[in-house]
């Protein structure tokens, strides 16, 4: 039982990083339509400023939490200004092709100063250790992760259900005209919701760092099992991929115990029938 | 040189000229839509544009909202030249837009449908005063938007731009495809609105309707505007006015 529960654990902390991910893909297609290919590799930066916040400005975890998703947002901000709102309009592909390519180049020069080995990035004092929950022995940072990614999932999902901010975001999503043309800068917004997506990738790639290490390609492996995520969820719903992302790590831990062979394919397995009996997606609208 | 004339006629009532049209013209994509459209309104009126299917009505609204990509020509709100304004700041200058399709959010309630449109500036109805024109609305503001009949997701849409601040509503034929005691209640807050002092520039094929509410109208034909009259003017006009819509 010790090892059903032990893997159960890593499916929950995976699923973590899909949520996080899988949910900022959501917001950022609802909002831009675009299919954010460099999420992996934004993923992996916000996982680097932290390395280099503190290797080389001793500026600790909790700052990082903070600065990582701002640094790599604004970094996102820059690239839908200069570039992604050029293809408004246009077709899935050109923005999945563009990101796509940004996401290569990003992690080209990543591999090409760092290898592809992992940097150790050590866990937070405050977080070290682990206490006995008398079934099993969880370690605090996993439960950490864990807690935090739900709160911060949650907090999402009620920033775009629930506030008047949300409520531009989503008439917005249906007729960006109209929005406009009540006064609000939808432009701006778009840029901001590309910064907030992004943010939670990069805060994705930080909670990562004490327990995958810091590698330029960690981003293009995770990014692959979160894109299954997102086609099995459905692209359009918050709370949709917020479950979809937490289910499937879930899963993949059970598939893990009971049959390990497959725990590698479990979700590409479900991708593909998901695909074959309802093609939008458990929770999606139609693309 | 005709319309120009047009735009100029001297009118009984109302105040200074908040907005004036002159040779507007407009684009969809290559499709040149409006070719030179000119009129005026003053504070306080409730101007009509009427004319046939695809004269360019409802293009001249949206021209004058910002929301369409190709425009020239110049239009004049406030006195400032707003032909080259994107539409969140035509917005923030005080004309509020009431689209045909109504344009209610599926994905918000009516509270938020409601509470979208940021106030612009001070002066806009309160709740209470929305709720006493539209009873119904109260009673569904956590339905879903979408989930509200015709006519009252017609109210809510005239509704949430009257919280907002701006004097200046378009309304983009609101009795279309409405019950008549629906347009009934309908025309009684256009007369309510203009009372309170609203300007209100309404598009309608309901001549009916129109003739109900109206100050002044202006036929639209080919993107152009062919010709004015007072409500005054009405009855001298008719035989004319069956020939332009012909009804």
């Amino acid at each position: 039982m010790q090892a059903l529960y032990a893997q159960l654990l890593v499916g929950l902390i995976n699923g973590s990083f899909y949520a996080l991910l899988s949910l900022g893909l959501a917001v950022i297609f609802g909002m831009l339509n675009i299919i954010n290919f460099a999420h992996g590799a934004l993923y992996m930066m916000g996982a680097f400023v932290a390395y280099f916040l503190l290797n080389l400005g001793g500026i600790n975890y909790w700052w990082a939490l903070i600065i990582a998703p701002v640094v790599v947002g604004i970094f996102g901000m820059i690239l839908e200004r200069t570039m992604l709102q050029w293809l408004t309009g246009l077709d899935h592909l050109y923005g999945l092709l563009l990101t796509f390519g940004i996401a290569l180049i990003v992690q080209g020069v990543f591999q090409n100063y760092f290898g592809s080995s992992g940097l150790p990035y050590s866990i937070p004092d405050q977080l070290k250790g682990g206490v006995n929950l008398g079934f099993m022995f969880l370690p605090v940072y996993r439960g950490w992760v864990v807690i935090f990614s739900l709160v911060v999932c949650l907090a999402t999902w009620f920033l775009i259900e629930k506030t008047q901010l949300g409520a531009y975001l989503r008439a917005a999503t249906e007729n960006p005209t109209l929005v406009r043309a009540f006064g609000i800068n939808v432009p701006r917004m778009i840029t901001l919701t590309y910064g907030l997506g992004v943010g939670l990738a990069a805060l994705a790639g930080v909670l990562s760092a004490p327990i995958n290490q810091v590698r330029p390609l960690m981003g293009a492996d995770l990014i692959i099992v979160v894109f299954a995520v997102v086609v099995i969820g459905g692209m359009g719903s918050i709370m949709g991929s917020i479950i979809t992302g937490f289910a499937l790590g879930v899963i993949e831990g059970l598939t893990k115990y009971f049959y390990p062979e497959a725990s590698n394919t479990v979700v590409f397995v479900l991708m593909v029938v998901v695909l074959l009996v309802k093609p939008t997606g458990l929770t999606g609208r139609a693309a | 040189m005709a319309e120009a004339k047009l735009a100029e006629r001297p009118v009984a009532a109302a105040g200074a000229e908040v907005l004036t049209v002159n040779d507007l013209q407009a684009w969809y994509g290559e499709s040149h839509i409006l070719h030179g459209i000119n009129f005026n309104v003053r504070a306080g009126e409730v101007v009509t544009l009427l004319g046939r299917n695809g004269a360019g009505k409802t293009t001249t609204l949206k021209s004058i909202m910002g929301v369409i990509g190709k425009r020239s020509g110049s239009i004049r709100f406030d006195n400032k030249e707003i032909i080259r304004a994107t539409s969140d700041r035509i917005a923030r200058l005080g004309i509020a837009f009431c689209p045909e399709e109504r344009g209610i959010f599926s994905s918000l309630d009516v509270r938020e449908n409601l509470l979208l449109p940021p106030v612009v500036r001070p002066g806009g109805l309160p709740l209470d005063q929305i709720f006493t024109l539209f009873p119904n609305l109260k009673e569904r503001l956590t339905s879903q938007g979408t989930k509200l009949s015709g006519g009252e997701q017609q109210m809510l849409a005239i509704a949430r731009i009257l919280r907002t601040g701006a004097r200046f509503l378009m309304l983009d034929e609101p009795t279309e495809g409405l019950a008549p005691v629906i347009i009934q209640q309908i025309g009684h807050t256009i007369a309510r609105l203009k009372s309170q002092g609203f300007t209100i520039l309404l598009v309608e094929q309901n001549f009916r309707f129109a003739s109900t509410v109206a100050d002044r109208y202006y036929i639209v034909e080919h993107g152009k505007v062919i010709d004015g009259f007072a409500n005054s003017e009405l009855s001298a006009n008719m035989d004319k006015l069956h020939t332009y819509l012909g009804v």
